[in-house]
């Protein structure tokens, strides 16, 4: 439940993100989520692939300012009201989420979000006792 | 007391010196009067002959000399002695036409190589030292200058000359070098260069004592490259019209650059008014060459702002110290009515741990104002976490920024090394305003 995801600083001008993405994906390294949001001065990438450490050493070499953080994948049900279950849980338990996006991965009947909170362990156990599972 | 090249002309007493001073001033009023027709009419025009010379500060009689002046000339009006007398010839490029050409005697290459050699051993290089020569060879006086003094005290000197980074790093290994001169922007690329090679400067590299000169270095860029590498840095002074490096340098107590008094005179002066300013007083540099014989200067207007120390220094030396500049007033740029020296800014974002020590500063004209924006890298990915943590930088650098000069500048976020290097003096100024 609890993965590593690697942040990106984008700079803004045009055609930087494509450049950046076709970086990564020239390396052999398969984006399984992927979010961008940018302001008017520049974005922050954020990926979910294998191997989080190894990859970001790897971006390190080729000049890309990236971290590394804890966020929450979890497996939910392609219904409606699939993902407020789950932010219901954790605002019931006072957790925050900062933000959250959808995984490119699915099987089935089952998608997958990625979500930031502050406690990211709490939050883990909270789901897992709730029956949810990457 | 420290090492010295020249011990008795480093301690004389100041009146000895002035002495000196005051009968070398004489002496070339009237070698220049006989030798150099530009002089002879600068001279009758202000009616100074050499024996009007009394005290030293009759000197404010005589005109200035410019830049522009040595352009006018170009390329041999203000020599005083013919070619066949001279044996070296230099010249810095203009921005603008042609390059300012000087011509060195075999008397003057002599002395200019005591000079230097004055300097790097009041920097605390010695016969022990393997010296990489980073700045470009050629007619630019850094690199031959730091050369034949530092071959004078018997260094070791590494002409690898600037450029091909990886290749100078791989010497400097094999070699053991010891010092390293350079700008401080190529020594600041440089150490990059050897980290993302494996090589980790500080324990890889013995490279202990850095010259650096040829561009200003804020006390901050001078901490960071010094971090960088685990050396010890000392500033120089000096401008090829004057002779190149050697006009002035610091010692190990790195409280000013000491002028080589004996043979250069340093005045400070209103800028504006061209009056000689106060002793302790802050202006624009001018000095005369004493003993020059290829290519002498009345009085030179350098354009560089700075201030003189007279009092004797803990290092044993009495020759007088300038402070390092605040800046040119060639460079100073004037950013919606505010006078600005970038060294200014650049003190403001080297105090800024989360980004490098690479920036530019660009300037533009919209609305028919000025804007002003900083490109700035960050260092790493350390504050992606949130976006307003890198929000937060931004307003931080703006905030400093606006503390110091009283300007609101755009702050822009780049990526790690995303900005141009540079081998020589770096260009950090871009100025898109409309003319
Ligand atoms: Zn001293």
């Amino acid at each position: 439940m609890i993965t590593k995801q690697i942040s990106i600083f984008i700079e803004n001008r045009k055609g930087r993100l494509s450049e950046v993405i076709q970086t990564i994906t020239s390396q052999n390294i398969n984006i399984k989520a992927i979010s961008i949001a940018d302001t008017t001065n520049f974005g922050i990438l954020r990926i979910i692939v294998d191997d989080p450490e190894a990859v970001a050493v790897q971006l390190k070499t080729i000049n890309l300012a990236a971290s590394l953080t804890s966020v929450l994948s979890v497996s939910i049900k392609n219904k409606p009201g699939a993902v407020g279950e789950v932010l219901k849980i954790l605002a019931d338990n006072n957790i925050s989420v900062e933000y959250m996006y959808s995984s490119l991965a699915y099987s089935g009947d089952m998608g997958n979000i990625i979500v930031c909170v502050d406690k990211e362990a709490e939050g883990e156990a909270l789901l897992k006792t709730a029956g949810y599972s990457d | 007391m420290e090492n010295m090249w020249q011990k008795d002309i480093e301690t004389m007493p100041r009146a000895d010196l002035e002495a000196l001073q005051l009968a070398r001033l004489k002496k070339l009023v009237g070698y220049v009067y006989d030798n150099v027709p530009f002089y002879k009419k600068r001279l009758d025009e202000a009616g100074v002959t050499a024996d009007k010379i009394k005290v030293l500060s009759d000197i404010q009689y005589i005109p200035f000399t410019t830049k522009a002046d040595i352009r006018d000339t170009y390329p041999y009006g203000l020599f005083a002695q013919p070619l066949k007398k001279i044996v070296r010839i230099h010249a810095s490029s203009g921005t603008t036409g042609k390059p300012t050409v000087v011509g060195y005697t075999k008397n003057d290459l002599d002395l200019w190589s005591d000079l230097v050699a004055r300097l790097t051993m009041a920097a605390g290089a010695s016969d022990d030292d393997i010296v990489q020569i980073a700045f470009g060879y050629g007619l630019f006086t850094g690199a031959l200058g730091l050369h034949y003094g530092l071959e004078k005290i018997g260094a070791t000197v590494v002409p690898t000359s600037s450029g091909n980074t990886e290749k100078q790093i791989m010497l400097m290994r094999d070699f053991g070098t010891t010092a390293i001169v350079s700008t401080p922007s190529y020594a600041l690329y440089i150490a990059e260069v050897a980290k993302d090679m494996g090589i980790d400067p500080r324990k890889d590299l013995k490279v202990k004592l850095g010259l650096l000169g040829s561009e200003g270095c804020s006390l901050e860029m001078r901490a960071k490259i010094e971090q960088a590498w685990d050396l010890f840095a000392t500033d120089n002074y000096g401008m090829s019209e004057l002779i190149g490096p050697g006009v002035s340098g610091e010692c190990t107590y790195r409280c000013g650059m000491h002028f080589a008094e004996d043979h250069f005179l340093p005045e400070i002066i209103d800028p504006d008014t061209g009056a000689v300013k106060n002793r302790g007083e802050s202006g624009e540099l001018v000095i005369t060459t004493l003993t020059k014989e290829g290519f002498p200067l009345l009085r030179y207007r350098t354009k560089d702002v700075t201030s003189i120390d007279y009092e004797k220094c803990e290092c044993g030396r009495t020759h007088a110290r300038m402070a390092k500049p605040t800046g040119r007033s060639d460079d100073m740029l004037k950013i919606k009515g505010v006078n600005v020296f970038p060294s200014q800014i650049e003190s403001v974002l080297i105090s800024v741990p989360e980004v490098g020590g690479h920036y530019q500063i660009v300037l533009g004209t919209k609305n028919y104002m000025d804007t002003f924006e900083i490109n700035i890298e960050l260092l790493d990915g350390s504050l992606l976490t949130k976006y307003s943590e890198l929000e937060n930088l931004q307003h931080k650098i703006a905030f400093k920024l606006k503390t110091v000069l009283g300007l609101d500048a755009k702050i822009n976020l780049c990526e790690p090394k995303s900005l141009e290097r540079f081998a020589g003096k770096a260009k950090r100024v871009i100025d898109n305003r409309d003319k």
